[in-house]
Order: structure tokens, then sequence, then C-alpha cells
């Protein structure tokens, strides 16, 4: 599983890196983002889903965030 | 010889529901268009801009704070011809003096991943319905916001609309994520020991960040509609509408707003130029809660608290009696 680090960007910034590395990979396709605490947890996975991708869970681990998520069809 | 007297011809109908505005220069007036929710097809925008290239002396147009576009500088001799040109590209002039006013709105739920609601929908509605109904004593203002970051500011309005959904979780779909929890402003979901989210309804101020986030859809909107304010007003002696009713439908913001000003009307008899608000304060706000309750027992509060004064620090608040 593909991992995307986001800590340390700013929204809308880490939400459209987000963006640029789900065209990298297929649909049905699993995908770990490291994302900070506050907003960006907050904003990020909503904004995913509303993009048509399938949130699967969410952990938090030191104080941090990592969501998986599956790769909607285009 | 005898002196020829010039005499200028406009049609008296154009000015009756107002709209139009004197300015400081002689035979100037602004003309105040109409712009429910301030949103508009470009053609119209385009047909705008030609008759302000046409008649506003100095070139400009102002954007006013409740989402018109004011002609500026215009001789009042031209009244017919803007008001005539304006109408080929369907725009029609707004309103001034003691009436419901043109209504605001945000963006709505379109396109704003926030919007809950259909704000532009319900300003077109009221629009169409209540613009320039004649209050007898003072302005009477209406706004919508699509959710609880309310942009608009709908609580300094005398009827203020805010989007609202109230979120009911189905625990066999959730999958124990957390994001809603996370996801809350107002810390109105915690998780449990069960691992599932628990809803504390007191918290929560019906922002329906919950159900955007949620990735089964376990989240879901039981009840939408809009949180109402009342009383509320800006200018010299501010108030802050107060909550007079909770997920109001869509559909019945009209005959709420109708209602509203019936009590207004019939409240503020012979009191002149005195705001809706103002009169809450003096009459209380049980009468108008009861009144309202008769149409709407759905939606209206158990009880409210009077509109909030504003303290200014400048001058001292007088209401006339």
């Amino acid at each position: 599983m593909k991992t995307i680090d986001l800590r340390g960007i700013s929204c809308p910034t880490n939400f459209v890196k987000a963006k640029l590395a789900l065209e990298m990979i297929d649909a049905g396709e699993t995908v770990l983002f490291i994302l900070d605490d506050g907003e960006a947890v907050k904003n990020v996975p909503r904004s995913l889903k509303a993009e048509g991708h399938k949130l699967l869970g969410l952990q938090e681990v030191d104080g941090h965030y990592e969501l998986t998520l599956e790769k909607g069809e285009e | 010889m005898s002196e020829e007297k010039k005499s200028t011809a406009i049609d008296l109908k154009n000015l009756k529901a107002g709209g139009f505005i004197k300015e400081r220069g002689k035979d100037l007036f602004t003309v105040r268009l109409r712009v429910p929710g301030g949103r508009m097809p470009v053609g119209r925008l385009q047909k705008i801009a030609e008759v302000a290239g046409k008649y506003c002396k100095e070139g400009m147009v102002h954007l006013s704070v409740r989402q018109s576009v004011e002609l500026i500088n215009v001789d009042f001799k031209h009244f017919d011809a803007v008001v005539a040109e304006l109408g080929e590209g369907d725009q029609k002039v707004a309103s001034c003096g003691a009436r419901i006013r043109v209504p605001t709105a945000c963006g709505g739920c379109e396109y704003n991943p926030n919007g809950l609601v259909d704000t532009q929908k319900s300003a077109l509605e009221v629009d169409k319905k209540l613009f320039g109904t004649p209050t007898g004593h003072h302005k009477f203002k209406v706004g919508f916001a699509g959710c609880p970051f309310d942009c608009p500011k709908s609580a300094t309005n005398d009827v203020g609309f805010q989007g609202a959904i109230w979120p009911e979780l189905d625990k066999d779909i959730c999958i124990n994520c957390g994001l809603c929890a996370k996801s809350c402003s107002d810390g109105a979901i915690a998780m449990g020991d069960d691992r599932l989210p628990n809803f504390d309804s007191g918290r929560c101020t019906w922002c329906g960040d919950c159900v955007k986030v949620c990735p089964t859809e376990a989240w879901r909107a039981a009840r939408r509609g809009y949180t109402v304010r009342i009383g509320g007003k800006w200018g010299r002696n501010p108030l802050v509408g107060t909550l007079f009713a909770t997920f109001l439908p869509e559909e019945q913001v009209t005959d709420f707003i109708a209602a509203v000003l019936d009590w207004y009307v019939a409240k503020a008899e012979g009191r002149g130029r005195v705001r809706l608000g103002d009169i809450i304060i003096q009459v209380g706000t049980e009468s108008l809660l009861e009144h309202l309750r008769d149409k709407f027992p759905a939606a209206v509060v158990a009880s409210t608290i009077p509109p909030q004064i504003i303290n200014t620090q400048v001058g001292q608040r007088s209401i006339p009696e």
C-alpha cells in the first residue's frame, strides 16, 4: 500500500497533493495518507469522500492521523 | 415674451416600490437593482453593465452590502429609460423604505461543500412572493445562510434563516473509524468505549460535518431545514435576533415570514417607525411564539429570549414609545 505523508502541508494544498497522488494509482487500489491533527484531519477526508473515493478507516498514531482510502472510479 | 417652463415626464409607477435613492448632487439618484441572493446569469450582468455605461454619470457602480448592484449618479430624467433598458435584460429595480427588502443568501448547497439547504431557491421564492410588501412601520430584512458558518450573518436580519440538519446514526453500518468525532467542531460526538460514536444533541449546531465525512453513510440527516432567528437589525442600535424555530422545512419559509410580518404589522400599530426586534423586546417573546406555534407547531421552540442588545458604547439606546 502506498503511503503519502501530508504532514506539515496546510489546507487546501494537502488536499490538492492528495488528488495528484491519487492520479498515479488505479481505481480500487488502497492508499494511506498521513495527516496532521486539526484542520487537516477535519477537512481532507471529507473532501476526498466528496471526490468519490471510499474512506476505509482512520487511526491516531503518535499525535497524527492515518487515513486509509480506496480510490474511486474516475 | 412668455417664459416657457420645461417639464419632465416620469412614469411615477416606477418609483412606487422605491429603489431610487436621492444623492447629494442636484438631480442625481442611485438606482438600486433587485438581485435576490446576489446571483445572476452573466447575460444579465452584461445588460447591467451596458445600462450603467450609458447612464451612470461617473461611469461607476456600487456593489451594496446586501448583494445589490447600485447604479450611481443617474439623472432622474433617465429613470424611465433605465427601467425600460434594464427590463430588456430581465433586470428589475429593488426597493427602499418600509417594505420587505430583497432577500440575501449565500451560494447555498449546489456548489459550496458546507451548504445544507438551497438558500438560493429560498431567496428567489421569498423575493417572488413577498418582495416590496409594505410593513406600515419600518424596513423588513430577510437573509439565508446555508450552514452554521453563517456568512450572511442571518441573525442580523428581521427574520434570519440558517441551514441545519439533525444527524442520526445507524449503528449497524458504522465502521468505528472515528472520523465523525474528529470532524465535529462542537464536541457533540465522542467515541465511546464500545468504539461507537456518542451524540450529545445539546452541543450540536447542526452543521452536518459528521454526515459529510462518514465513509459508510452511517450518519444520515434525519431532519433538514432552517434554524430561524427573529428580531435582528444593525444600524444605530443593533440587535441580534434570537431563536424562534428549528428545522423549519424549506417549503414553509415564505408562509413563516408572512406570519411574522402579520404579527409585526398588528403589534406595531400606531408606533411609527420601529423595527420588529424592538417591538418583540417591548411586547415580549411569548406573544410571537404563540402566534407562530399555531401554524408551525413542529418547528417553533418552547421558549426563547428577546433579541439581544449590542452595546455599541456610543450614545444612548432609545426606542420610540
